[in-house]
């Protein structure tokens, strides 16, 4: 080992140091802000620990019913949407590994095409309103049924399983939904976990299509509960309605609405990681 | 001799011609009757993608049409280039296209080489488990709403958030960053750099995994030290994995963080802020100028499709790298 390759290490180890520092200070910042005083807040002393430790701020949080409402709304549109996409992305994506099959390449560019080229928000705008999908869960669900990099994810998946065994239950007499429902789909528990997994972080976190399409606030997921509480701040738009009446803790919320937010995904992410990690590789390698 | 001479090459096409649609019915006929199950499941997802991907596409013809709320979604009457004429002679349309040029290209700059780097510091962690820890961490912005980081965002920067004590204890006056437009591309590209950087390392690390221990081996023996070896070995072992990267980040150059940028603006910050997708969500949805917003919708769309198209020939003829 030279002299520059272990100044080069420690010169490593700062960065990195600093990496991780400069990714984990907000979410550290804002759990102690959460916990913390309203005073220590405003005038800036609370960093990495809570100052004033209390839990006021859940309790005015945790007693608006509608952040309830919404956050339950949330777990409803994933739990849908999620179900909605799994069933349409397995069976396409099934469709599109069957490599004998006459028409696939064609099947294949329609999925393709839409990654590079998409209508635009005006035109599903117009589309949605006209087909009245307005202030439903559908609004959501539907648009966004099938992405195409989770698609090409599972295609290569299926690919990669080998014939034989459904050559040899096509023989026992199985048709092809009892392959794929047999078979298949028991033999692809990982993949299918990753899909569900990245489905559903991502109809969790979405804001823009319930923002754009729902017009009541019964029907906000929680993401535009807070959307429109941090857009209050500005001064932009309208402030959150249900809150108003506590703008003084308006820090403290804030905070409070990001941690309980963000909760269910810090919370499963430790276990989970890897799942994304090889669902973004097979995509990658394969696709 | 003419007719026989036109006679003789119209009857040679035809026959093969007619020869091969008979038959490619016929297989037609045979794939459906075998694999009808098959193609029955592709049903739904087929009408998925006519439905929400390709008749929107049809639907940009409003931008030639004259649209009328709760109309036919494909517009009423042809109107030419009057709306693609307007959005030209617009000066609100000629900032926001600036404006999206300069925060797409400070993104490209900073997010598309950053992770680049990440992943070769990364790269030099000989300790697995500490690899694994900054993996973990440097990944979890990605898995964040961008609610959520548009929050953390304004928190960071309010008037008494961190940002302002520190600038306050050296001694300066606070900022108000958030309502500052020479502000915003920063605030932007660094939020953009935080969110995305440790998740792009992802791809990059598998491609340093696929490099052939060998070939390091044989640069040590050839006398090369560290730097020419990540030079000559490690560089050109991800430059397949960077090209597509660089190709798809182009091809999303104009789409700028649409949310994100809808979520931090306000109308203090439109003169950096505003890009083209953010008025046209304004033009379009807030003041119902469907037509119009179409129109320049899909002109931002047809540049990506331009871009994404020139960068894949590009690569393909110098460095051999293609998306297809």
């Amino acid at each position: 080992m030279t002299r520059g390759y272990r100044i080069f290490q420690g010169f490593n180890a700062v960065i990195l140091a600093v990496v991780v520092v400069a990714t984990l200070y907000p979410f550290v910042n804002i759990i102690a802000q959460s916990f913390s005083d309203e005073r220590y807040i405003l005038s800036g002393q609370v960093n990495l620990i809570p100052k004033g430790f209390n839990l006021t701020t859940y309790q005015i949080v945790g007693s608006d019913p509608m952040f309830w409402i919404n956050y339950r709304n949330t777990v409803v549109y994933t739990v849908v949407a999620t179900l909605i996409a799994m069933v349409l992305t397995t069976c396409y994506a099934y469709v599109l590994s069957k490599r004998h099959l006459k028409g696939r390449t064609f099947l294949i560019w329609i999925a393709v095409f839409t990654m590079f080229f998409n209508g635009g928000l005006i035109p599903n705008y117009v589309l949605v309103t006209s087909l009245g999908l307005k202030n439903s869960i559908w609004a959501i669900a539907l648009p966004n049924a099938i992405s195409v990099f989770n698609l090409l994810v599972m295609k290569a998946f299926f690919e990669s399983l080998p014939d034989e065994l459904e050559e040899a239950a096509s023989i026992d007499g199985l048709n092809t939904y009892g392959i794929l429902w047999r078979i298949v789909l028991p033999l692809s528990k990982a993949v299918i976990a990753t899909m569900v997994l990245f489905y559903a972080v991502s109809f969790w976190n979405s804001w823009f299509s319930a923002f754009l399409y729902m017009n009541e606030t019964e029907l906000f997921p929680v993401t535009v509960y807070l959307r429109n509480l941090i857009a209050g701040a500005t001064g932009a738009e309208g402030a959150g309605a249900a809150v108003a009446d506590v703008t003084q803790a308006a820090a403290n919320i804030k905070s409070v609405t990001i941690v309980l937010t963000v909760l269910p995904i810090l919370a499963i992410y430790p276990f989970v990681q890897r799942y994304f990690v090889s669902g973004v590789m097979l995509g990658a390698v394969k696709g | 001799m003419t007719t026989a001479n036109t006679l003789e090459p119209e009857t040679l096409e035809e026959r093969p011609d007619s020869g091969r649609r008979t038959s490619r019915g016929g297989s037609w006929r045979r794939a459906l009757r075998r694999d009808w199950q098959l193609y029955s499941l592709a049903i739904l997802p087929l009408l998925f993608f006519l439905i929400f991907r390709y008749a929107p596409m049809l639907g940009n013809i409003i931008a030639f049409r004259k649209f009328e709320p709760g109309g036919n979604i494909f517009g009423e009457e042809w109107v030419g280039l009057r709306y693609v004429r307007m959005f030209l002679n617009d000066p609100t349309f000629w900032n926001v296209f600036t404006n999206t040029l300069v925060l797409g290209g400070l993104t490209l700059l900073f997010c598309f080489p950053l992770p680049i780097v990440l992943a070769l510091l990364l790269n030099e962690v000989r300790n697995r488990k500490m690899k694994r820890f900054l993996q973990s961490v440097s990944y979890l912005p990605h898995f964040l709403s961008i609610v959520v980081v548009a929050g953390i965002v304004m928190q960071f920067l309010s008037l008494d958030g961190p940002v302002n004590q520190i600038l306050q204890m050296a001694g300066g006056e606070p900022i108000s960053f958030m309502q500052r437009p020479e502000w915003f591309r920063t605030i932007y590209v660094s939020s953009e750099i935080w969110q995305t950087v440790g998740w792009g390392t992802i791809l990059y690390l598998a491609a340093l995994t696929t490099i052939d221990e060998q070939l390091y081996e044989a640069a040590k023996i050839d006398g090369a030290s560290r730097w020419r070896q990540i030079w000559h070995v490690t560089l050109p072992g991800i430059r397949p994995t960077a090209v597509t990267l660089l190709i798809l980040n182009i091809g999303t150059f104009m789409a700028v963080g649409f949310e994100k940028v809808l979520l931090l603006y306000n109308p203090l910050t439109y003169p950096t802020g505003d890009v083209i997708s953010t008025y046209v969500y304004r033009m379009g949805v807030q003041s119902s100028n469907m037509s119009y917003a179409a129109a320049i919708g899909l002109f931002e769309a047809l540049i990506g499709l331009t871009l994404i198209i020139s960068a894949n020939v590009i690569s393909k003829r110098t460095v051999g790298t293609s998306l297809w």
